[in-house]
Formats: C-alpha cells, structure tokens, sequence
C-alpha cells in the first residue's frame, strides 16, 4: 500500500491539535453540448483526483444527455479577478461604443461571428 | 432448443439486473458524498432499465401473457433466477462498491459476448446494455482501487469486503443444462468460457488496490438455478414488492 494518505497529498495527514475532517478538492465541471461550439461552465463538485472528477461530471451533469465532452479544472487552479478591481477593470470600457463592431457592414457571405 | 431453457435464461438475466438494482437504489439518499449518490443511482436506473428489456422478451417467450413488471412484481423469492452475488446485502459503501465490481466485472463480458447472440432480439438488447456495463465496471473498478489502495481504514474494510463476496463468485460461470442448450444453439456463452477475461480484469484491479484475491475457490450456488437462495433475497422482495402485494395493479 502506497502512504495512508495518497490521495489526499495536499493535505497533512495527522494534526494533533485538532483533527480535520479530508474533504474531496472541488472541480470547476465544463462541458460542450451536442451542438455547442465551446465548452461551457455547468457547476462544480467534488472528487478525490482528476479521473474521478470527469466520472462524476458524467453522472452529475449528463445524465440527461446534455453533453458530448468535458472538461474537469480543480477550483484552485482558476485565477479569477477580484471583485474590489471592479471600477478600474470594467467601467473605462463602458464610454467606448467604438470598439463595437457596429459601425461596419458585414457581407452575408461571412456567416456566423 | 427448448423454449422452457430460453425463458429460464432471460429470466436469469433480467433477475440479476432487477435484485442488483433494486439493492443499488437502497442506497439512494444515503451514500456518503452526493457525487457517489447520484453515480449510484444513474447505475440502478441502468439496471432496472435492462430489467425491463430481458422480463419483457421473457414474458413474450413465455407467451402467457405476463409483462415484465409481472414476473418483477408477482413471482416469489424461489422463482427468481439471479446469482447469489447479486442479492447480497450493501454492508457499508465499500462492500457495495466490491460486490458491483465482482459483478460488472462479469456482465460486461457476458453482454459482449451476447450481442453475438444467434437471437436478434438478445443482441438488440445487448448491444445496448453493454455500454452501460462498460462504464459500470469502469467507474467500479476504479473505486475499488481507490479505497483498496487508500487509507488503512478502507484497505481493511475492502479486503474484508472481497474475503465475504469471494465466495459469490464462482456461481457466476458454472454451466448447468440451460447454459448448455444456450451455447449450443449459439444463443449465450458457456459461462465458464467468461472466466480468463473475468480473472485478468479482476486480477489486475485488485493488484493496483493492493487486495489480495482469496485462494480457496469454493462457491456457494443455487441463485441462478432457483434452488436455494440465501435469507436475504425474501426480505428484499418483502420491501421491493410491497406496493403490488398490496395494491394489485396499483399503477401511476
């Protein structure tokens, strides 16, 4: 048997003080759809490693065929903005209408963008 | 070949899948983490979903006219045709895990064998069910390791859980006379031919989960024969048939 503990490597085994109960890291679960162009975010949970985390996408979020790929990204891994940044990081975009794309004419023939 | 041995046969099939479905769903509301709720609950659906397809083509091979839910609802405990493995109390999370392992273990190779079937109608439903089955054995297995090879504690419980199961395994491919007029008509394995791939797959899960598979073969028969199933079989049909015992036809 590999160490008591292996698959919760990230975690102390033995604290003297006050013992914790191992949780399971959470997943972040993406998944495209039967016709979807991209993978998108579907809800979280939880699983001991990676392989197991894709298992239980499968069982948690396609049970109703929702789904013909997924993607599992342990939580912690995800940088995400602050919501204290938010002033400076969205309101300067709010004046700039230019840099949407609808002062052009776009032929039909480009399809979908 | 003998209509009596075809029937027999589907309802061997169809009676695994219903008393291990049914002893799946117990678990329901009660695994450990939600995840492995929801897991164990879409493997019941699956099973009890099988049931319905093999009971079906059983009662129309009878061709008396009882549906499925008939044979699943109205028949008694010395009726049922399922292994013994099948019938076996959940124990705790980790015993459940192993018995469906032992079990997968055996059904996929059972069901690919079968959508060979010289009976369209049995490939039809193999060909189905042996997909479920692939991820079954897949998910199964992986648990087994995960728990076998993960802390003392569950290492103890799951060597525990293979010495108690080990035993149910061995009835699983003994051939009798309907195993015999089903292979000769091309309809199913002989069982006992499902063994080298059961024991490699098995072999192989168990070394990464650091068990160690009893030696003593011994195998306690009598489920699928309908000759003697153990006491655990009435009680479950006492529960998963109450609804119709006591309101026949009672329907929603």
């Amino acid at each position: 048997m590999s160490s008591p503990n292996a698959a919760y490597p990230d975690i102390p085994e033995a604290d003297p003080v006050k013992p914790r109960r191992h949780e399971w890291p959470l997943w972040e679960i993406f998944i495209r759809g039967q016709h979807g162009m991209s993978h998108r975010h579907v809800g979280s949970l939880h699983a001991p490693d990676a392989a197991m985390a894709i298992k239980n996408a499968r069982d948690v979020y396609t049970r109703r065929n929702e789904g013909v790929s997924i993607w599992a990204v342990e939580a912690r891994h995800i940088a995400a903005s602050s919501p204290d940044e938010k002033g400076p990081f969205y309101e300067p975009s709010e004046s700039k209408v230019y840099r949407h794309p609808t002062f052009y004419d776009i032929p039909d023939d480009v399809g979908a963008m | 070949m003998a209509e009596g041995a075809l029937f027999e046969f589907l309802c061997r099939m169809g009676d695994n899948t219903l008393v291990l479905g049914h002893r799946v769903s117990e678990w329901c509301g009660h695994a450990p983490v939600l995840e492995e709720d929801i897991a164990l609950a879409n493997t019941a659906l699956d099973l009890i979903g099988q049931t319905q397809m093999w009971l079906g083509l059983a009662g129309e091979v009878e061709g008396k006219g009882r549906s499925a839910d008939d044979l699943a609802m109205l028949r008694d405990a010395w009726d049922f045709r399922n292994v013994l493995l099948a019938e076996q109390p959940n124990g705790d999370f980790g015993q459940t895990m192993m018995r469906q392992f032992l079990f997968d273990a055996w059904h996929v190779e059972m069901l690919a064998a079968l959508t060979r079937s010289s009976d369209a109608r049995i490939a039809a439903i193999a060909a189905k069910a042996v997909k479920e089955a692939a991820y079954h054995v897949e998910r199964s297995g992986d648990t087994v390791i995960g728990l076998g090879d993960g802390t003392t504690e569950s290492h103890r419980r799951m060597q525990a859980a293979l010495d108690l199961l080990w035993p149910y395994v061995g009835e699983m491919f003994l051939p009798d006379a309907v195993d015999a007029a089903m292979a000769e008509a091309g309809v199913a394995p002989d069982p006992a031919s499902l063994r080298p791939a059961f024991d490699a797959r098995i072999g192989a899960v168990m070394a990464a989960a650091t068990l160690t598979i009893p030696e003593d073969d011994f195998a306690h028969k009598g489920g699928k024969s309908g000759f003697r199933h153990s006491e655990h079989l009435g009680h479950m049909l006492t529960e998963m048939q109450w609804l119709q015992r006591a309101y026949p036809g009672a329907s929603w």
